[in-house]
């Protein structure tokens, strides 16, 4: 034991002599901890807000029956089914905008508990913890999460009003309920929603038979229950979450490895000494894997606790997304587990222990006399250069086998992650080859070793230039990816919205009413109407959204078609026809000319697909359909929006007078101009956490530049105190160092620019279409590159810069001791 | 070719200064050799640094090939070094990024004095033709320091300065080393300065000077 203690002290002393290796260690393990543990903190705390959505209503429910026509059921249906024997549950659900000074929307429940199953909890309480007098009677209670509270601005007891001039029941806390979720009795939840005696399906217990009987079938159908349909929805969000934390990892581990593996080359003289004075090789073994621990702990604790920082500082935007995205509520501040704090602990030990189990393993592979031995880079690089070449090849089958067999997000991932991987790989292959190509050519002296050096300086510098490849291609992928989506958004956003005016009516007769109030204009005079008619159904697992089209509609003449039959807008209005939006298309996996069953009765069951065409953003399957075809097989179709065209301007004068003439709020009449900005505000908000990722993976991969630098620095002076000797100055000298690491930086830069455009058509043509459902066009922006490059140069530039100063001031002294002991 | 004059030399060290040469002088002309001795400590290597122009004096003056190097800036000194001397060191110090072939042509190209042909003939003289693609990790000592020799040698400089170049060697291959580095002198006429142990050594070259309490003195025979 005392030999382990001895040892352990023995190579500490090192970090003394180094503190920027130290400095380099730590910052690794902190980094890549950080980052890591920040992804996984706002994975976690969504999916611990979607279990809580889902657990709304926890009941040993089978299915639920919802109307086959769109629209609610009434009391009257509920009676019936009971007085049949049905033990069903009714639920109201609708949306309810929120608030006097914070506009909030929020997720209304409205439930029964007396007919709730036996055994159902809700938002976590079991129904006999319930008091039912206070919940159902007056005023009632309005269940909500203390993260709406705080959005709300409100405090427990208070009664909120909805923009609809009604108040809810008082707010009542509960820890487990989900964010943006309130909980009332049914019967205030139809006073809320202006729904009298409206119900929006029925829960059913396992009790009843899985078939529907023939009488019912005309007005309701049965379904599963949805099981965690938001994680299911969201789980290429949060796995792209989870790729960019990984990739932020790898990079801050390389800057670790990088440390070890040098502090390991400067203490082999230490090591031999501690070895041949009688430590033993499982003492050392013990201490070097100790001395790594130590730094993991310290590392990791910072990483943890900043981790929480980044997490915290992202949150926001992530939620933006996620609610943008997929409708999905996410709370605004972190509530984490200890799970999440041991398991960031545990991932900055295991990521530790990965980075330094190569050390370890030429400490156990050495003999005491190996250790003292001058290292010969040449002939151990090619080695390695031989494998990386012959992994990365492994890892391109992998790519192609993922990209060509593969099926699902994860095969898209394992293709990216491979082909990222596979490029780190061939780099310093690739590097040494075109430097060996150039040094062939030249011949003067200096340019000869400046080429030789190079090459020399890549096993010590291979991991820091591969981290900036994964980091520069990233975002270069990344950045093309969302740029190209922007312009494809805007582009699309412009075509959409051709109307001069959005309304949204409280109700088909408020529609209907505002219609004729907007054709009795004259100034503005409205050159057209397009009325939205709009009913919800499924198909399948699908929740999708239909939309009615008039012959008259001004869609062809707006809406942009991905794929359609020659005269898809005739067929549509003229035959039975359907048009998809794409991610439905996908996954019902059907195309233009194929037929496609609706749960509608027949005849008019089966539609023909005549077009597809892009709907970004939207996680709901939508569909254009037939405006009849609609109304005869939906009754309960409303009218769910207006798209005004004006003939000439004022705009904003009939917006007000609008307003005014029917009482409708700001969000009930919008300009095309707003509804343009707003969606491209929440564009950008749904990738800052994106870009933030990437500009923070860049910092680490410049940290692991520098850090190797700082680290290499040293040993330079021994590589380069011969060539002062021969009449080099140390100014040159210090010129020609900081132009190396420009040279390898700019290489690295050239050859991440077409592996970032690679990234970015993995992305657009592959990711995207497994996580979103939509295919982007590829786009490639020079602009953004010669940017990304510049960028990626000039971090390499701030790390060369403190090394080559360090080389511009060092004295003649330094240099000499390099090759003269002896005064 | 040599001349040096009263020089002094001290380090700051913690305990104060410390003198190592207190009014060094001696003279070496061209095709001459000179081993210089002395206790380790003693300044040898000091010395030899200075006429290398890799230090400076506090007093005294150095003229070498017309120059007075202690008059020279960075620039001067570094062009000294590239065309005035060829160094040969205890532990080789060779570029290890280079092939031997460019760690032989370095130096000659550096000062614009590359003879392929004169090259070539060096290679032969120093047994290193089946070597030039070699890097010097895959050497044995005494052909790296055949290497070291032949760099110092390619720019045919008038100076050679040599500070223990056998000093990591066995006797045989000491030897045969110094030997080869005597004949190409000769050959080429240029001045040698040697910093040497070895008693032996130091006989073999053309007069012998011992470094005693920073003070040079004629070792006789």
């Amino acid at each position: 034991m005392q030999s382990l203690w001895l040892a352990v002290a023995a190579l500490l002393g090192h970090w003394r002599r180094h503190p920027m290796q130290l400095v380099g260690m730590v910052a690794g393990v902190w980094l890549a901890t950080a980052l890591w543990t920040g992804v996984e903190a706002l994975n976690a705390q969504a999916r611990a807000d979607y279990a809580r959505a889902s657990a709304v209503l926890e009941a040993p429910v089978r299915s639920r029956l919802v109307p086959a026509d769109g629209r609610a059921f009434d009391h009257e249906t509920f009676l019936q089914l009971r007085r049949k024997g049905w033990r069903v549950a009714p639920v109201l659900e609708g949306r309810l905008r929120v608030g006097e000074t914070t506009d909030m929307a929020v997720r209304l429940v409205g439930i029964e508990p007396i007919s709730l199953p036996a055994g159902a909890r809700v938002a976590g309480q079991r129904l006999e913890d319930i008091d039912l007098a206070a919940f159902t009677g007056q005023p009632g209670q309005a269940w909500v999460a203390p993260d709406t509270l705080r959005r709300l601005g409100a405090q427990p007891g208070e009664r909120p009003q909805t923009t609809d001039g009604h108040r809810l029941p008082p707010l009542m806390v509960q820890e487990s309920l989900a964010p943006g979720i309130v909980v009332v009795d049914i019967g205030h939840a139809q006073t809320l929603l202006d729904q009298p005696g409206q119900i929006s399906y029925f829960l059913l217990d396992t009790d009843h038979p899985t078939a529907l009987p023939a009488e019912l079938t005309e007005t309701m159908r049965l379904e599963s229950e949805e099981e965690g349909e938001l994680q299911r929805l969201t789980d290429s969000f949060h796995l792209n979450l989870t790729a960019l934390g990984m990739l932020a990892f790898i990079v801050g581990l390389f800057i670790v490895h990088a440390s070890s593996g040098l502090a390991f080359e400067q203490r082999r003289g230490t090591l031999r000494i501690v070895r041949a004075c009688g430590v033993s090789l499982r003492a050392l073994m013990g201490a070097l894997a100790l001395e790594l621990g130590i730094l993991a702990v310290a590392g990791g604790l910072l990483g943890v606790m900043t981790g929480y920082v980044v997490a915290a500082a992202l949150l926001p935007d992530v939620a933006a997304s996620l609610r943008n995205l997929y409708g999905a509520e996410v709370a605004g501040h972190l509530t984490l587990s200890p799970w999440w704090w041991g398991a960031g602990m545990g991932m900055s030990l295991l990521g530790v222990l990965l980075a330094g189990l190569s050390t370890l393993m030429q400490v156990r592979g050495l003999s005491i006399l190996a250790l003292g031995q001058t290292h010969a880079w040449w002939s151990r690089f090619s080695v390695l250069l031989r494998h990386q070449v012959a992994a990365g090849a492994l890892l391109v089958v992998l790519a192609l086998m993922a990209w060509r067999v593969g099926q699902g997000l994860l095969s898209a991932f394992v293709m990216v992650a491979a082909t990222l991987l596979a490029a780190a790989l061939f780099l310093p292959a690739l590097l040494n080859g075109l430097l060996a190509m150039v040094g062939r050519w030249v011949r003067r002296p200096l340019v000869q070793w400046f080429i030789a050096d190079s090459r020399q300086q890549l096993p010590a510098l291979s991991l820091a230039l591969m981290a900036l490849l994964l980091a520069l291609s990233a975002s270069v992928g990344v950045g093309s990816m969302t740029a190209g989506f922007e312009r494809t958004f805007i582009q699309w956003l412009d075509q959409r919205l051709a109307a001069d005016l959005y309304v949204t009516p409280r109700d088909t007769g408020h529609g209907l009413a505002i219609a004729a109030w907007l054709q009795a204009q004259s100034s503005p005079a409205v050159d057209a109407i397009e009325e939205q008619w709009r009913a919800e159904t499924r198909i399948g697992a699908n929740r999708v959204l239909m939309q009615g089209v008039g012959p008259d509609s001004r869609l062809p003449r707006s809406w942009p078609l991905l794929e359609a039959l020659p005269d898809a807008w005739a067929l549509l209005t003229n035959t039975s026809a359907v048009m998809l939006s794409e991610q439905l298309a996908r996954r019902l996996q059907v195309r233009p000319g194929d037929p496609l069953d609706l749960p509608v009765a027949a005849p008019g069951r089966s539609l023909r697909v005549v077009a597809v065409y892009a709907d970004y953003g939207n996680p709901t399957g939508h569909m254009l359909v037939p405006l009849s075809w609609l109304r005869r097989h939906f009754p309960g179709a409303r009218l769910a929006g207006l798209a005004v065209h004006l003939r000439g301007a004022g705009t904003p004068v009939l917006a007000q007078r609008l307003q005014e003439a029917f009482a409708l709020d700001s969000s009930g009449v919008v300009e095309q101009s707003v509804i343009r900005q707003w969606s491209i505000d929440i564009f950008d908000r749904t990738f800052a956490a994106t870009r933030a990722m990437n500009v923070l993976t860049l910092g680490v991969a410049g940290m692991a530049l520098l850090i190797s630098l700082l680290a290499l620095a040293g040993r330079r002076l021994s590589q380069l105190a011969p060539l002062w000797a021969l009449g080099v100055r140390r100014r040159q000298m210090a010129w020609l160092s900081l132009a190396q690491t420009l040279m390898l930086a700019s290489l690295t830069t050239m050859l991440a620019m077409p592996l970032g455009i690679l990234l970015a058509w993995c992305l657009v043509d592959v990711v995207n279409v497994h996580a979103f459902g939509w295919r982007l066009p590829l786009y490639v922006f020079p602009g953004q590159l010669l940017m990304l490059g510049c960028m990626g140069i000039g971090v390499s530039l701030l790390a060369a810069l403190a090394p080559a100063g360090r080389l511009w001031s060092v004295s003649p002294a330094q240099l000499l001791r390099e090759f003269s002991r002896d005064a | 070719m040599l001349t040096v004059h009263e020089v002094h030399k001290s380090y700051r060290t913690a305990q104060g200064s410390l003198p190592v040469l207190r009014g060094v002088s001696l003279r070496l002309g061209s095709g001459e050799s000179l081993a210089l001795m002395g206790e380790s400590g003693s300044g040898k290597s000091t010395l030899l640094h200075l006429v290398a122009g890799l230090e400076r004096p506090d007093a005294g003056s150095i003229q070498a090939s017309g120059r007075q190097l202690e008059k020279l800036d960075e620039a001067g000194l570094a062009r000294w070094r590239r065309e005035g001397v060829g160094l040969v060191f205890q532990q080789y110090n060779l570029i290890t990024s280079l092939d031997v072939g460019s760690n032989l042509a370095f130096q000659a190209r550096l000062a614009g004095r590359y003879d392929p042909q004169w090259l070539e003939r060096l290679t032969v003289r120093l047994g290193l033709s089946g070597l030039l693609r070699r890097y010097p990790e895959q050497l044995s000592g005494g052909q790296q320091q055949r290497v070291a020799i032949g760099r110092a040698l390619a720019a045919r400089p008038p100076l050679v300065l040599a500070d223990e170049p056998t000093g990591s060697l066995d006797e045989a291959t000491a030897e045969e080393v110094l030997g080869l580095l005597l004949e190409l002198v000769e050959e080429t006429r240029c001045a040698l300065l040697m910093v040497t142990h070895s008693r032996r050594l130091a006989g073999r070259l053309g007069r012998c000077l011992q470094l005693r309490a920073g003070r040079l003195e004629e070792v006789e025979g």
